[in-house]
């Protein structure tokens, strides 16, 4: 025979939560810091470059590797480059490529989900098998075999980013697209004379534009990641050239030594700026789907 | 004008919701289906709107029998039948004004031009003012938004008009306007009314005939 379940002798501890309020402030305080953190950057690569130039050649061996101080807040690099600068540079290539990248894999996977939904049958079908097959190979590895087609710069990059992070988009799209096809304001659209394409165009794209755009934001960072990784790799931004990913790429060697900070400043400047963009798309997600807890998806 | 000839009709797998069912609606005629909730009127009405395609039975449209539904009817046909629905708050795209949704069809149709001043005269007979038709449909009520429906249904001048429980959200004065304007359009341009209710009454004052919907499924 089953044991009586044991009288229920309090309240049940549950995990803990702040009270509304709190957790209210909180959520923005924690908003209005990411959104002071992503504004401070973009002033940064904004104003920076065209008050001090850097000439990407130039080398100063009497002055390499000298640690944080009031002339190098950064320090400087293994052949004397200012790191607070190169960082700048850096970061302004992180932020072109993650912004373009992000917004052409969205464009890609909106336009993808939106024709697979719409259409449907064997379109549909057909279409996500070429996306299961896109999500099986990983990221990395078909973005290092699209930027090896290419001289290196700017552009292979944000290619590569771009033609391989567009399947999570179009599965998003493709979702809600399929959920709104059923809708009653389709079935009035068709019966006024309206064709597929100008359902998809008038009711259906505008319909789903809010998620795409919301999955446009949580890639930059990603983007921005790949970015930085790719350059580590030496396949990305030419190695003389400042990025992120080059700088710590270079700076290797000395870390071994101990001098940390050619590695340590642009590797925050990846880690703050793409973190707080993050906390802002998580603050829209939660406007939009306000059950859903944010969380960082990378 | 509308014949369904031993129609069956459901959704994917499952039993069928209207099954083997016979219908038609003389040219000028007003034929009301009277029908508990569930009862599968609306799933009808979806099939002689061609907006369903019945597992089996033959539309006929006009005497032609209908071989496409939804897209793949001819866009002539499809414009042929004017639909209301049952829930406004539903059948209008959230993202148009009222103005919009009422043109909608005619520009659909490459025909927007031609019928603006159409499309103003029907928003002023339905009662809808030019302030009212900037709105978008969370800014308006649910008879308002169902006044733009219904103008919206018969702008392209339908032959066969189906509306879909089309006053159960509205109000009692709502109600006897649009049915007003329901009147009016039949009186001027012979068309025909196929409504689907649950109110015996309002269907009996509407209709030249109203049937009960078979329930022995």
């Amino acid at each position: 025979m089953n044991q009586p379940a044991a009288p229920p002798t309090a309240v049940e501890a549950g995990p803990w939560h702040a009270p509304r309020r709190v957790r209210r402030s909180t959520r923005a305080a924690r908003v209005a810091f990411s959104a002071a953190l992503v504004a401070l950057a973009a002033l940064a690569v904004l104003l920076v470059p065209p008050l001090f130039p850097l000439d990407q050649q130039a080398v100063d061996l009497t002055a390499k590797l000298e640690p944080p101080s009031g002339a190098h807040p950064f320090g400087t690099d293994e052949v004397g480059r200012d790191v607070l600068l190169r960082s700048v540079y850096g970061l302004r290539v992180s932020l072109v490529v993650g912004l373009v990248a992000a917004l052409a894999a969205s464009g890609i996977g909106l336009l993808v989900g939106c024709a697979a939904g719409a259409v449907g049958g064997r379109f549909d079908r057909l279409v996500m098998r070429l996306v299961d097959t896109f999500t099986a190979v990983p990221h990395l590895l078909m973005g290092i075999f699209i930027v090896a087609m290419f001289r290196p710069g700017v552009w292979p990059v944000i290619a590569s980013v771009g033609l391989t992070h567009w399947v999570s988009t179009a599965r998003i799209v493709r979702a809600e697209v399929l959920s709104l096809r059923s809708r009653p304001f389709v079935d009035a659209a068709i019966s006024g004379g309206a064709s597929r394409l100008r359902v998809a165009v008038r009711h259906l794209v505008p319909a789903v534009l809010p998620q795409a755009g919301l999955a446009a934001v949580l890639m930059v960072p990603h983007a921005i990641w790949h970015e930085s990784a790719l350059s580590y790799l030496g396949l990305g931004i030419p190695a003389h050239e400042a990025s992120l990913g080059t700088m710590i790429n270079g700076a290797r060697g000395s870390l071994v030594t101990g001098e940390w900070w050619p590695t340590l400043f642009p590797g925050l400047l990846i880690v703050v700026p793409t973190l707080a963009i993050a906390g802002l798309a998580g603050a829209w997600r939660e406007r939009i789907n306000p059950r859903r807890r944010s969380e960082l998806v990378l | 004008m509308l014949e369904l000839d031993r129609v069956t009709a459901g959704y994917d797998r499952g039993v069928p919701v209207v099954a083997d069912l016979s219908l038609a609606v003389g040219e000028g005629e007003a034929v009301g289906l009277l029908g508990p909730s569930g009862c599968g009127k609306s799933t009808l009405a979806r099939v002689a709107a061609l907006l369903h395609r019945p597992w089996a039975g033959t539309v006929r449209l006009a005497g032609e029998p209908v071989t496409g539904f939804r897209f793949r009817a001819p866009r002539a046909e499809r414009t042929r039948v004017g639909v209301v629905f049952q829930q406004p708050r539903l059948a209008a795209d959230p993202r148009l004004t009222l103005g919009d949704l009422i043109a909608e069809p005619a520009r659909a149709t490459g025909r927007g031009a031609e019928l603006a001043d159409r499309a103003a005269r029907l928003a002023d007979d339905i009662g809808l003012t030019p302030a009212l038709l900037g709105r978008r449909p969370h800014e308006v009520s649910d008879g308002q938004l169902q006044r733009a429906c219904l103008a919206r249904a018969l702008l392209l001048r339908p032959g066969l008009l189906i509306c879909d429980e089309m006053t159960a959200m509205l109000d009692a004065s709502t109600t006897a306007a649009l049915a007003a304007v329901v009147e009016e359009y039949r009186r001027e341009h012979g068309a025909a009314l196929l409504a689907v209710g649950h109110d015996r009454v309002l269907l009996r004052r509407w209709c030249d005939r109203v049937l009960d919907f078979p329930t022995g499924r």
